[in-house]
């Protein structure tokens, strides 16, 4: 569809129209428990109250949020980590009754002038790493539950049966409600729960109502995703955004949550009370010209989204293909941008927020699925983004309509596509190997590039079945791994080396061999490998410049602060450096686009009323990302060892990785290893792999290092407690926590750097202990 | 379903005017029930070298397909109208018209733009004001959505 300036009642999608009895659905309803509350006024951005419902007893309150509470996390993920700090114990595990499902929203979240502000952080204990998980997500939920009256909603306990959570905003009343006939699946539950929700038959109440769900593949796998709606008036269908990693939403589906829903009444551009809705709207509007003017020549968001980064990433030899053997591949151009463009649906306003002008939420409409429970059904299909691409590409799946299929059955089945993909790619690259075969993967034939079998995986999966492969397949790599072995299939250093994930999570879609500094971008966080917290590839690679140890380590400071900055306010990181300012290459750091740096300093103020600098900033996320770390290591990890991460994302790990990028390889084992010239040509492949593992593994513990030091860790990556208090972060329980795990550490032995240097290297410093004597 | 064909935009006879900014008074007056003008009025009377010149709202539409809730639509009468209780705020139409003619006053969040209403032409004592007939399919544009200059 082309033509513009169609009326929004006569859209038509041309997807399979559904009619639901929803009055049959809740009349089947019974309500457990209902909670009225005083409806209060969004001020300078904070509800100044988080809602409370526990499964387990029925029980629904609220919690006042307080100035302390603000100085110390600000709000969004911060609020998460501080709640769940309350409510979890160290020995709190993904399944525990009392872990908690988090979704929070931030002081800016449902702005509507500045792009990207729609953003809800939810955050669990996952069962993939047993630590802290966040995720990011956009639709309406978020600035929705903040506009009802809460600026965080926790959910401890287990439900016995299946409910839903309603929170009214009309009405000031929050239900926990059985819901026995609804669908699992998010894209028709979602639909069910919006028209049952809506106040009036229309478009217009329908957009009022956001649903959190997940699907029947959350409930059988690791991976579940939350899906957040977002009710699109001009196609009639609830869109959905996902909050992916770290199995969200199986912790929603183990808790017998089958939806959350929030209503709002109405809201409109001021409903966050900001204290400077002038100056807000001054840098939002500059912001959107910039969009328009500069969008087509920089990143095409508004055409593309972020698919746009396919072609660029096959260009640089950082498209993951083939588990990640590979950065790029003959057949890429298959699935470049141009060919999902011709899929998308174009001109209508694709932001999962208001104003959101950048708009990379695009989708397919009308989509015929072509397998499965939807067979022959015409569908939105959302997305795909760049990342879910790259699990095409990771599977050797090069044909835009599988991609679009197998998005579509992810999200639906509410799967995080990355974990999914990732996984998959990995175990085909067993099955090529013959460590897995068609005998030990339940009859699926998993080698690259079948997509029948791909689809085969997801649908045995989301109906429960019990085969021992789909069952353990269904946990992720890390298990995968660990069944292979104790199984005593292939060889283990092949299969630790192989497998993309680090601390239980599965690898995002880059490749990082080439980029020392990203590996640490992925290797060196707080929640697993994602791409999140820094990405550094352009910088460190193609740019070089940030070429020393030390600049990485500033590099793996300063950007994992800015970018957790934007969770714990609510926000999308896109608009930040995904346009940039026309003039912004010729200012002293592009890489951290000033202008915008100033514009998030004059929007936090303008909402909060606050009269923060940039620095400021940094500090407001040094503070809680330290205190999320810190928390790891209360729940016993958080150390050096979990910050480990497979040799395939350091270099190739096979003879045909080798032999692929052979010129590259051997010059570097002139040049960085110091190898003579005739000494690498007598070299057998085995043992060059070897030569270049050896010296990458250990430019990654220096790195590691360096960054420790940076951000004022011990050289087992410990927060030490003189860092957290500088920080104002000083709660007893946390620091004893601390000192104790650095006293521990010290008798073993664990408090010295973990790289080997070599004569006129050095460590980041030779004293030790040297957080003692600040 | 049928779509009004034509519609009314604002014509400026610049020879006439002589700056007396009547025209933004009346519009201040329609939009904010106030005579400041300015930034309070819908069309604006620039003073160049060349004399003076019109800056307003002429119907072309493209802010339509940018606003998320449906608040921005053509009436029957071929107008682009903003409604006021639907809009959020955002501003994207703002950012996005090409001309700068949506515009943004301090007093509210909501924008507001050119009705063609007829109230400016009725206040210019010099006749430089008039509204005439266009056909929408001459003046209509649509976002950019390609992929040429990428």
């Amino acid at each position: 569809m082309v033509e513009g300036q169609i009326p929004v009642a006569e859209y038509d999608s041309g997807n399979t129209k559904h009619t639901w009895n929803v009055k049959k659905l809740l009349n089947a309803h019974n309500i457990l428990a209902e909670y009225t509350y005083q409806k209060g006024k969004v001020i300078k951005g904070y509800a100044n109250r988080t809602l409370y419902v526990n499964l387990s007893t029925n029980t629904i309150s609220e919690k006042p949020v307080t100035d302390d509470m603000k100085k110390k996390f600000t709000g969004g993920r911060g609020f998460g980590l501080k709640l769940l700090w309350d409510s979890i114990k160290p020995t709190t595990r993904w399944d525990s009754e009392e872990n908690e499902l988090v979704i929070t929203t931030g002081p800016l979240c449902g702005t509507t002038q500045y792009a990207g502000s729609g953003k809800s952080l939810c955050l669990t204990i996952s069962p993939s790493t047993d630590i802290i998980c966040d995720s990011n997500v956009g639709g309406f939920f978020g600035p929705y539950l903040k506009f009802t009256g809460f600026d965080a909603l926790e959910i401890q306990g287990k439900a016995k049966e299946d409910v839903v959570i309603v929170i009214d905003g009309e009405r000031s009343k929050v239900t926990i409600e059985t819901a026995p006939k609804e669908e699992v699946n998010s894209h028709v539950l979602n639909e069910q729960l919006t028209h049952m929700y809506a106040s009036k038959d229309t478009d217009s109440a329908r957009q009022k109502v956001s649903v959190v769900s997940a699907g029947k593949g959350a409930e059988h796998s690791w991976w579940g995703c939350l899906n957040f709606s977002f009710y699109d008036i001009r196609r009639k269908v609830c869109r959905m955004k996902q909050a992916g990693r770290g199995g969200l939403g199986t912790v929603l589906r183990n808790k017998h949550i089958k939806a959350v829903v929030a209503k709002v009444e109405r809201f409109d551009g001021v409903t966050n009370h900001p204290a400077d809705p002038v100056t807000l709207a001054k840098v939002g509007t500059k912001l959107h010209q910039e969009i328009r003017d500069l969008d087509r020549q920089q990143c095409n968001m508004r055409a593309v989204g972020t698919v746009h980064l396919v072609e660029i990433m096959d260009q640089y030899d950082l498209l993951p293909t083939e588990n990640y053997r590979f950065g790029s591949f003959p057949k890429a151009s298959k699935i470049f941008s141009p060919k999902f463009y011709e899929y998308f649906t174009k001109i209508i306003p694709d932001g999962c927020w208001h104003g959101c002008t950048m708009a990379c939420a695009k989708t397919v409409d009308g989509f015929t699925i072509m397998t499965g429970p939807y067979k022959g059904q015409n569908v939105t299909v959302d997305g795909p983004e760049y990342e879910t691409v790259g699990c095409g590409a990771n599977m050797s799946l090069w044909d835009p309509a599988w991609i679009l299929e197998f998005n579509f059955y992810c999200d639906t089945y509410g799967l995080d596509t990355i974990s999914t993909g990732t996984a998959i790619a990995f175990y085909m690259e067993m099955f090529e190997y013959g460590i897995l075969n068609k005998e030990r993967c339940d009859g699926l034939e998993l080698y690259f590039g079948n997509f029948d079998a791909v689809m085969e995986f997801l649908h045995r999966m989301a109906r429960g079945d019990k085969g021992e492969f789909i069952i353990v397949a269904a946990k992720g790599v890390r298990r995968v791994k660990d069944w292979m072995k104790k199984k005593g299939w292939g060889n283990p250093q092949l299969i630790e080396d192989a497998g993309m994930e680090s601390k239980g999570l599965e690898y995002s879609e880059y490749v990082t061999k080439e980029s020392l500094a990203m590996q640490g971008g992925y290797g060196l966080t707080l929640k697993g490998p994602q791409h999140d917290e820094a990405w550094l590839i352009f910088m460190d690679m193609v740019n070089n410049q940030i070429p020393t140890f030390k600049d990485k380590a500033e590099a793996l400071h300063y950007f994992p602060m800015w970018r957790t900055w934007f969770g714990l306010n609510g926000l999308c990181k896109l608009p930040w450096n995904d346009i940039e300012p026309a003039n912004n290459a010729e200012t002293d750091e592009p890489a951290k686009v000033p202008e915008h740096v100033q514009n998030y300093v004059e929007y936090q103020n303008a909402v909060t009323g606050w009269n923060v600098d940039k620095e400021e900033l940094i500090l407001q996320s040094e503070r809680c990302y330290n205190w999320q770390r810190a928390m790891n290591v209360w729940l016993g990890k958080g150390t050096r060892k979990e910050d480990w991460i497979p040799y395939r994302s350091i270099g190739p790990v096979t003879e045909m990785e080798y032999v692929s990028r052979k010129d590259r390889y051997d010059a570097q084992l002139i040049e960085k290893v110091r190898l003579k010239k005739e000494q690498v040509e007598r070299m057998s492949v085995p043992e060059k792999i070897k030569a270049l593992y050896k010296h990458r593994r250990n430019e990654y513990e220096k790195l590691a290092d360096a960054v420790y030091y940076r951000r004022g860790w011990t050289p087992n990556g410990i927060p030490t407690p003189q860092k957290m208090k500088q920080l104002g972060m000083d709660d007893s329980k946390l620091l004893k926590v601390l000192q104790k795990k650095i006293d521990d550490d010290e008798k073993v032995g664990k408090n010295v750097w973990g790289g080997i240097y070599k004569k006129g290297e050095k460590p980041p410093t030779t004293v030790h202990n040297y957080w003692e004597k600040w | 379903m049928e779509h009004q064909k034509t519609v009314k935009v604002l014509k400026f006879h610049p020879q006439k005017c002589t700056g007396c900014r009547k025209c933004e008074q009346a519009c201040s007056q329609v939009h904010f029930k106030t005579d400041e003008g300015g930034d309070k009025s819908a069309i604006r009377i620039l003073k160049t070298k060349q004399g003076y010149q019109m800056h307003v709202c002429d119907q072309r539409g493209l802010c339509i397909d940018m606003c998320p809730v449906g608040a921005l639509a053509r009436r029957k009468n071929g107008i682009v109208w903003l409604d006021k209780n639907t809009c959020i705020g955002c501003q994207a139409c703002v950012g996005f018209c090409p001309i700068g003619a949506m515009r943004k006053s301090d007093a509210r969040i909501e924008p507001f733009k050119c009705i063609s209403c007829g109230a400016c032409v009725r206040a210019c004592p010099e006749q430089a004001l008039e509204l005439v007939e266009k056909k929408i399919d001459d003046i209509k544009e649509v976002v950019y959505h390609g992929l040429e200059a990428h």
